[in-house]
């Protein structure tokens, strides 16, 4: 049965108002993402003692609920997106301080809680939600400048960074913070208050390297190699070369025998290695490629709210590739994040379909609600 | 347009650049990786050799515990591999292990690296080597081995596949420094020299079998024992049962396979008695002809305290000791008073955590505020939680001369030990420590501990364990501390067994006499020994022995007769001819 431009119907709405291609982006690299999983997971899993496959059939597992929030979020409405945002990021706050409390320790962190067999990470569902409250926020002080919406956005940001820090989970901490920038930039702050709060951001990152001491032997090991353990980073430069142009093809890879974090920070340099540089180049492409078309959609949208939401999710997800792309090509000091839908992980990949199934929703065709192209808001007034 | 805009939206294009310059980046640098190669400083780990040798471990007498071994592992790279068929043929010609198949599916494979055997022998290796393949490599990988299996586990620890130390000497070599880092400078050479422990294989066997047979007999849940030089300090022996192999540690995380000999802190009951009684003869508020009356309980609040054998009459000091009275034992201390006590359970540790090599250490557990009930409790054991080590590290203290001697697992000389001691006790009150211990043995729960010969003195314990909050009435931890010989103490052992049970024939009873005392016996007949301690025996003894020796030495000549005889027989025939 086709779908024609008369039915009226939820499903034919959203067939002929999603953004298709950026879909299609989407579903590409989850099924990507399995692929890398199967070419790095078997030698972790077997060293964990696992089953050789343990973790792409996991994987393979988490892409049903996957797929499902990613289809359903797109098919919410703005003023539904909004109401489930604040659930969202008042039940993941919530749970965070649950995490804190009762949650177990990893590695000398409280993130994760135990939901029967499964282990989630609340501060995944609290980015995308804390993003879009702020973008509501934000766009509500620029609708109605009498009403101090960016306080409570600061508010929010403030909550949500406190928590992260007592986890601590330093990496999240940098990636909220930029996001939150990126979304006051947009919203039209000014540039002195911009620089203002770029020498807050810098001074307490020095903070940080003198008072948290993990985090300054990473940018220490970053700056002179020479100076310490850089052997995940030095594994993934030699893999890189080693896949050349073509890669050694499936399962003829060596980094991932070696390399602790195979499956998940370090999953970028297996690709390198097994499937070579046209294949790391395609990835790039892709990852590029979503972020600049929904960037781009929402330089033409006429409604701040949206405008601010779609630059805030994005960013979460842009942030996240560039930086764990540039750690592994050695780019940036060594900092454990995940490449979205590539990376193994339950959590993060099913927050990453809830961020892009909720960019898929906001970037939703609406009537009058789109520039033409090449024009923004200011010059149409203009 | 009804919605008010924004003045910031231009600078989306700002954004959409930096995204755009990470991007062409990342594509530039990835790039240069693939055409360039690395910087020569990084070094080809996991390429040659998978992990980091280790100092050896060995103990007293330089028997090996832990060790190093390379062995030589086969891989291919069957891109270079010029005919597959024949190399497949040889190969399973030389290691008739292989399966050719396999080996075939495998070199046809386009790879650079496919493991075909591991761990071959040397002879193996050079074979193959000899087959003039190429394509075919090895790599030395290095295995940390522990010849002896389980014995001394929880003294040893083990490693992970990093060969980094998780638990036991292995950890506490890591954060040694010197010994390892010797090996990590010169990763292929074995430069660094062994660590030498205290531990004596011997006896490390010795205590071990006798807690397994032990724990059998008695269907203990576990069990823990310590063998100690009171002069050097030296950790002759520990075990804590049920062990694990550290060559395959899978175990060893569990609870029940806890180091208890320093990685907990337990209830130990009545051998903490001798804390009290050498702080009141050392005090002088006690002397060997002080006497008790034991006839009533004590009331504390709601609770009463009694004896489990009551006697209920008037007991000498020695009396007290040998009848293990708690009311005698909570007058004694109520005699030095709450101060007094206090500051002597500073003087001999118990407010501090005893540290020793092993990196699992529990720490003491005592009464937050030390009151008077506190004193009255502790002075026999109650609410207070030690770990055996550190227990049998002051009752060393307290027979040895009273010299507090921090133990080492490491091997020691008495003249290094002599720089750690420190006088907790008198040389007196030690004398007569020891002589209360004696009697024990003699007259008291001790007895089945008498090994003839060697003049055994110790003191029993019977705890009842904490389940929910409150003492059981039958889960017991028994505990056992002795020493030998009583006149001039050379060792001092200490048995714990957790929840044994009655055998059929003790009367239904599952108090330390009953299971520690003898276990304690067994071990030291098969211990001292071995630790060279001379027996000396009573007349009887000597008479029976003599009796012996006589008939053997009349078997001897009986038999140096009949030879002469038949030699001479022969002789004679020789000459007749």
């Amino acid at each position: 049965m086709l779908i024609t431009r008369i039915d009226r119907g939820l499903l034919a709405r959203w067939w002929f108002t999603v953004d298709r291609a950026l879909l299609s982006l989407v579903l590409l690299l989850m099924a990507l993402g399995v692929l890398a999983s199967m070419a790095a997971s078997p030698p972790v899993a077997e060293h964990y003692g696992y089953d050789t496959f343990h973790f792409v059939s996991n994987q393979l597992v988490f892409m049903v609920p996957a797929v499902a929030v990613l289809f359903g979020a797109s098919f919410l409405n703005i003023t539904w997106v909004r109401r489930l945002s604040l659930l969202g990021y008042i039940g993941g706050c919530l749970l965070m301080v649950a995490a804190l409390n009762f949650g177990p320790e990893i590695k000398g962190a409280h993130r994760w809680i135990n939901v029967g067999p499964v282990n989630l990470q609340p501060s995944e569902l609290v980015k995308p939600t804390f993003t879009l409250m702020a973008a509501w926020l934000l766009a509500e002080r620029i609708r109605r400048p009498d009403m101090p919406g960016n306080w409570f956005a600061w508010g929010l940001y403030a909550c949500f960074v406190t928590l992260l820090m007592l986890e601590p989970d330093f990496g999240q901490t940098v990636l909220i913070t930029a996001v939150f920038g990126t979304m006051l930039l947009v919203s039209g702050i000014s540039w002195k208050f911009t620089l203002c709060l770029f020498g807050a951001v810098v001074s307490g990152a020095v903070t940080a390297y003198y008072s948290l001491p993990h985090v300054a032997s990473r940018i220490d090991r970053f700056i002179s190699p020479d100076k310490g353990d850089t052997f995940q980073v030095d594994t993934a430069i030699q893999a890189f070369h080693n896949g050349g142009l073509y890669g050694t093809g499936p399962g003829g890879g060596l980094a991932k025998q070696i390399l602790p974090d195979a499956h998940t920070d370090f999953i970028f340099a297996v690709v390198g290695e097994e499937f070579g540089l046209i294949a790391c180049g395609g990835l790039v492409f892709l990852f590029g490629a979503v972020v600049l078309r929904v960037l781009a959609r929402a330089i033409r949208e006429t409604d701040p709210f949206i405008a601010l939401a779609l630059t805030g999710l994005v960013s979460i997800f842009g942030y996240q590739a560039t930086i764990n792309m540039m750690v592994n090509v050695s780019l940036l000091p060594a900092k454990g994040m995940t490449l979205p839908f590539i990376s193994y992980g339950g959590s993060s990949l099913i927050s990453m379909s809830i961020t892009m199934g909720l960019i898929l929703a906001l970037a939703r065709k609406r009537p009058d609600a789109m520039l033409p192209r090449g024009l923004t808001a200011q010059e149409v007034r203009a | 347009m009804t919605q008010p805009l924004m003045k910031g939206q231009k600078r989306l294009r700002l954004v959409m650049t930096l995204f755009l310059g990470c991007f062409v980046a990342i594509g530039v640098k990835l790039s240069t990786l693939a055409i360039y190669a690395p910087e020569p400083s990084a070094p080809a780990r996991g390429e040659e050799v998978a992990r980091i040798p280790r100092p050896a471990i060995v103990d007293r007498n330089g028997e090996v515990l832990a060790t190093d071994i390379r062995i030589p592992a086969l891989y291919a790279d069957p891109r270079k591999i010029i005919d597959v068929d024949e190399a497949a043929e040889l190969l399973t010609a030389t290691l008739p292990e292989l399966n050719s198949g396999e080996i075939r599916r495998k070199l046809n494979q386009k790879r650079a690296f496919v493991w075909l055997k591991r761990e071959l022998t040397e002879k193996q290796r050079d074979l193959v080597h000899n087959l003039g393949i190429p394509g075919l490599y090895f790599r030395q990988e290095i295995k940390r081995i522990y010849p002896k299996g389980k014995l001394a586990a929880h003294v040893l620890g083990y490693t992970d596949v990093d060969s980094r130390g998780l638990a036991g000497i292995e950890k506490y070599l890591d954060g040694q420094g010197a010994l390892f880092k010797a090996s990590l400078a010169e990763p292929n050479a074995e430069k660094a020299s062994p660590a030498q422990l205290s531990i004596d294989v011997r006896v490390q066997h010795a205590l071990t079998d006798e807690l397994n047979s032990a724990m059998a007999l008695y269907k203990a849940v576990a069990a823990a024992g310590i063998v100690m030089d009171v002069h050097t300090g030296e950790v002759v022996a520990a075990v804590s049962l049920p062990d694990y192999s550290p060559n395959d540690p899978r175990d060893a995380q569990k609870p029940e396979y806890l180091n208890r000999f320093t990685g907990g802190a337990f209830e130990l009951g009545s051998v903490v008695k001798a804390v009290t009684f050498a702080m009141a003869l050392d005090a002088g508020t006690a002397n060997l002809d002080t006497t008790y009356d034991v006839r009533f309980p004590i009331s504390v609040g709601r609770s009463k305290i009694d004896d489990f054998h009551p006697e209920r009459r008037t007991l000498t000091l020695p009396e007290v000791f040998t009848y293990s009275s708690n009311i005698g034992t909570v007058k004694m201390a109520l005699d030095v008073g709450q101060k007094g006590h206090e500051a002597f359970l500073r003087k001999i540790g118990f407010y501090d955590k005893l540290r020793t090599e092993m990196p699992e250490a529990a720490g003491p557990i005592l009464p937050q505020r030390f009151t008077r009930v506190s004193s009255m409790t502790v002075s026999f054991g109650h609410g207070i939680s030690i770990e055996p080590m550190q227990f049998v590290a002051v009752a060393g203290g307290l027979i040895n001369g009273g010299m507090m001697i921090e133990p080492t697992f490491l091997k020691r000389s008495a003249e290094d030990a002599a720089v750690f001691a420190r006088p907790i006790i008198s040389p007196e009150t030690s004398e007569k420590m020891r002589y209360l211990f004696r009697l024990n043995a003699t007259n008291g729960t001790g007895a089945k501990a008498d090994v003839p010969g060697y003049r055994v003195g110790g003191k029993t314990g019977t705890a009842e364990k904490v389940v929910n909050g409150s003492y059981s009435g039958d889960a017991r931890l028994n505990s056992y501390l002795a020493a030998f010989p009583m006149e001039n103490p050379r060792y001092i052992t200490l048995v714990l067994l957790d929840e044994p049970k009655p055998t059929p024939d003790s009367h239904g009873y599952a108090t330390a006499g009953w299971n520690v005392v003898p276990t304690s016996g067994r071990l030291i007949a098969r211990i001292a020994p071995i630790l060279g301690i001379q027996p000396e025996l009573t007349l009887a003894e000597q008479e029976k022995l003599a009796k012996e020796d006589a008939k053997e030495a009349e078997r001897l000549a009986l038999e140096e007769e009949k030879r002469a005889a038949a030699a001479l027989q022969e002789a004679s025939a020789v000459q007749g001819n």
